[in-house]
């Protein structure tokens, strides 16, 4: 299936070149893939791993490795940040 | 120091200045800055008065641990009645002018009347004089900075003062500091206008001291810092990314206001974004962004300082605007970009420098050409009378309207009445996003519900920096909630509005909340401040000074129908994202909000709620 990785911020340094002036990177992943194995996969460190959505949906830390994707899904992730 | 106890009375008809004791009761009662000022103010005004006539006061206060060394002591407020709404104002600055106005010997600055000719008032320690300003007059606030730290000979006074726009009475016209801090929102900027006051211009050389516990504040404020330092937020995302980082985050969340709260994501959103602003232009392959900035006494040092493309037309043939300056931050991002779905983030920072160089305020101005572009795309607006082509997305014309409101030329006037004015000229009242005259800030009120609330009630009008609920609706400080449902947030936004009335009297910046707890802020105060900063005594405090504003807007002729949204969000439901088919649930939480507030159903503080805040 096809989804979306994003990674913003100081992760932005987790992806290909060729996604860094967009921060998206789409990829095939088996079915049954979790927040938490997508992770995992790309050695994302757990201290930047903070705002993490589906969709626009939050997800918490103790359901990632519950939340299965699925085709078409955006996973955006975010180290601590904040604003105003 | 803590307080210098001395006021600064300056009475612009008479042209006399006096020095006052500071009412250490009322200190004791509402701290400093916000809380002080605005007791002053209310004991002192008619509440009925024309913000803009010489009745009304414009005040400049510190509070008691600006200029110490508490990370982010720095700040000061302007308090007066503000022309945009005809309720309190009160805008919050960085930058070095604040604690430099402690260094001269002063809490507050309390400006009456007005001057009979354009005047500037010059404070150094002791010696405050009342001097001609007709030659700054009609100047930028940029080349009146320039010109008098020349007449001065002194390269470190301080100054804070408007631009050509508070001149002009632009209803959200700014008071400007250090170039480009702002003291931004509800139109301050005016009201010194309307006095004939062109700018303070103050140099202190008699440090800090008379703090109650000096070794307990050194030892407290250094673990306080290191709090701050440790913290992922506060120690690197903020340095690093600044508030910009948070345009993706609000955007992927669908709570983007976009096209004049049409849509609540904008497809343009990552090109005017932090990690755009991070990235080599292909022009150049210079990235906009230069460095970061830290206001006096900061450890977190959010502020961007930029340069802009030098080949885009807005500055091809303007080479003053080449140098590094201030922008993008995340609000002026969005109300000069999203709202109105322009996505050239060159044009964003020439408009922001525009901003900041004749003092006017981002959101506001933004936000109401999110409105001139709606009515142009209706039918209402057209070219001849806006002098452009206006339709959502077109930076030609966010800049040409920025240059001609910054001039107080063409429709650059009725573009400086704010939205809800131009909305209600043009037959279309409806179409001004704003609460109680002032617009809105960067979040959409059906996307995150708390905010829905906070602008409902902020007693300067919508405002984001009253009950940043985004904190816990978003990014989960302290603890997340679900920004779509509007069960708990009544609780939440009071308990923001109570903490930052206590932030916002105490000298210090509402960004050091996002590592620490007001608990962390007590004993700051504490240790610098005489008598009992207990946590119970702070608790109550803010909810006094809430409730103090709340007072004075009412007698100012507010009810319950302005705690209101405007009917786009209560009405036309989010059409993406996570929101998606949901409005704002504002007439649910109203009630709920009324009885914890403690106030009757019509939003006025009960006898016994008056009583137990000893108002």
């Amino acid at each position: 299936m096809r989804v979306t990785l994003k990674l913003y911020a100081s992760l932005s340094d987790f992806l290909p070149d060729e996604a860094k002036r967009t921060n998206e990177w789409p990829m095939d992943v088996p079915e049954g893939t979790t927040v938490g194995d997508m992770i995992a996969r790309h050695q994302l460190p757990a201290r930047l791993v903070h705002l993490v959505l589906v969709n626009g949906h939050f997800i918490p830390p103790v359901s990632r490795d519950a939340r299965a994707l699925v085709d078409n899904d955006v996973l955006a992730i975010w180290p601590p940040v904040a604003g105003g | 120091m803590a307080w210098t106890r001395k006021i600064l009375r300056v009475n612009l008809t008479d042209r006399t200045c006096k020095s006052e004791p500071l009412n250490m009761q009322w200190a004791q009662d509402y701290l400093g800055q916000r809380g002080l000022a605005t007791k002053y103010l209310v004991s002192e005004i008619d509440p009925k008065v024309d913000p803009l006539s010489p009745d009304n006061k414009i005040i400049w206060a510190t509070g008691p641990l600006t200029g110490t060394m508490a990370s982010t002591g720095g700040r000061y407020s302007v308090v007066t009645k503000g022309p945009l709404t005809g309720a309190i104002a009160c805008s919050n600055s960085g930058g070095y002018f604040g604690a430099e106005l402690k260094f001269a010997g002063w809490d507050m600055v309390i400006i009456e009347g007005r001057a009979s000719s354009p005047v500037y008032l010059s404070i150094e320690n002791d010696k405050v004089e009342i001097r001609d300003a007709s030659h700054l007059w009609g100047k930028t606030v940029w080349e009146t900075e320039e010109a008098i730290k020349a007449a001065h000979q002194d390269p470190q006074v301080r100054v804070s003062c408007i631009g050509r726009t508070g001149e002009a009475g632009v209803l959200y016209a700014a008071i400007v500091n250090d170039l480009h801090r702002a003291a931004g929102r509800s139109g301050v900027g005016a009201v010194a206008g309307s006095k004939n006051l062109k700018a303070l211009v103050v140099r202190g050389t008699l440090g800090v001291g008379n703090l109650a516990n000096p070794k307990e504040f050194m030892k407290v404020t250094y673990e306080k810092k290191k709090i701050l330092k440790e913290n992922a937020v506060t120690g690197q995302g903020l340095p690093t990314y600044g508030t910009q980082v948070l345009m993706n985050v609000i955007n992927e969340i669908g709570a983007m206001p976009t096209r004049n709260h049409k849509d609540v994501q904008f497809e343009g959103a990552r090109k005017i974004s932090a990690e755009a602003m991070h990235e080599p232009r292909e022009s150049d392959g210079k990235a906009q962004l230069v460095n970061n900035q830290g206001c006096f006494g900061c450890t977190i040092a959010c502020g961007r300082i930029s340069k802009i493309d030098q080949t885009h037309y807005t500055v091809v043939n303007s080479p003053k605007y080449w140098g590094a300056s201030g922008g993008l931050e995340y609000e002026a991002a969005w109300s000069l970009g999203c709202a109105n779905g322009v996505d050239d983030i060159e044009a964003l920072q020439y408009a922001n420098m525009l901003c900041n160089e004749d003092g006017f305020d981002p959101i506001s101005f933004g936000a109401t050409i999110g409105a001139v572009m709606e009515l142009y795309e209706m039918g209402v607006l057209t070219k001849e009378e806006i002098g452009i082509e206006a339709p959502f997305g077109s930076a030609r014309a966010l800049t040409f309207l920025a240059e001609q409101t910054a001039r107080g030329e063409g429709f650059g006037k009725i573009v400086g009445l704010g939205s809800k004015r131009l909305c209600e000229k043009y037959g279309h009242p409806e179409l001004s996003m704003s609460v109680k005259g002032q617009e809105f800030p960067a979040y959409d009120a059906r996307g995150v519900q708390g905010m829905g609330l906070t602008y409902a009630t902020s007693n300067r009008g919508a405002c984001h920096l009253r009950s940043y609920t985004i904190s816990s609706e978003v990014l989960g400080i302290p603890v997340k909630t679900d920004p779509l449902t509007t069960e708990g947030k009544p609780a939440l936004v009071k308990a923001f509005q109570d903490a930052t009335a206590v932030v916002d009297s105490s000298g210090l910046c509402v960004f050091t909340t996002f590592a620490w707890a007001l608990s962390d802020i007590q004993p700051q105060l504490q240790a610098a401040c005489e008598g009992d900063w207990s946590m119970e005594k702070l608790d109550l405090m803010g909810e006094r000074i809430w409730n103090m504003e709340r007072q004075f807007n009412n007698a100012a002729g507010f009810t319950r129908k302005d705690d209101d949204l405007p009917p786009r969000l209560k009405n036309e439901a989010a059409k993406a994202g996570p929101a998606k088919g949901l409005v704002s649930g504002i007439d649910k939480m109203i009630p709920e909000y009324y009885e914890l507030r403690g106030w009757d159903t019509e939003g006025r503080p009960t006898a016994e709620t008056v009583a137990r805040l000893g108002l």
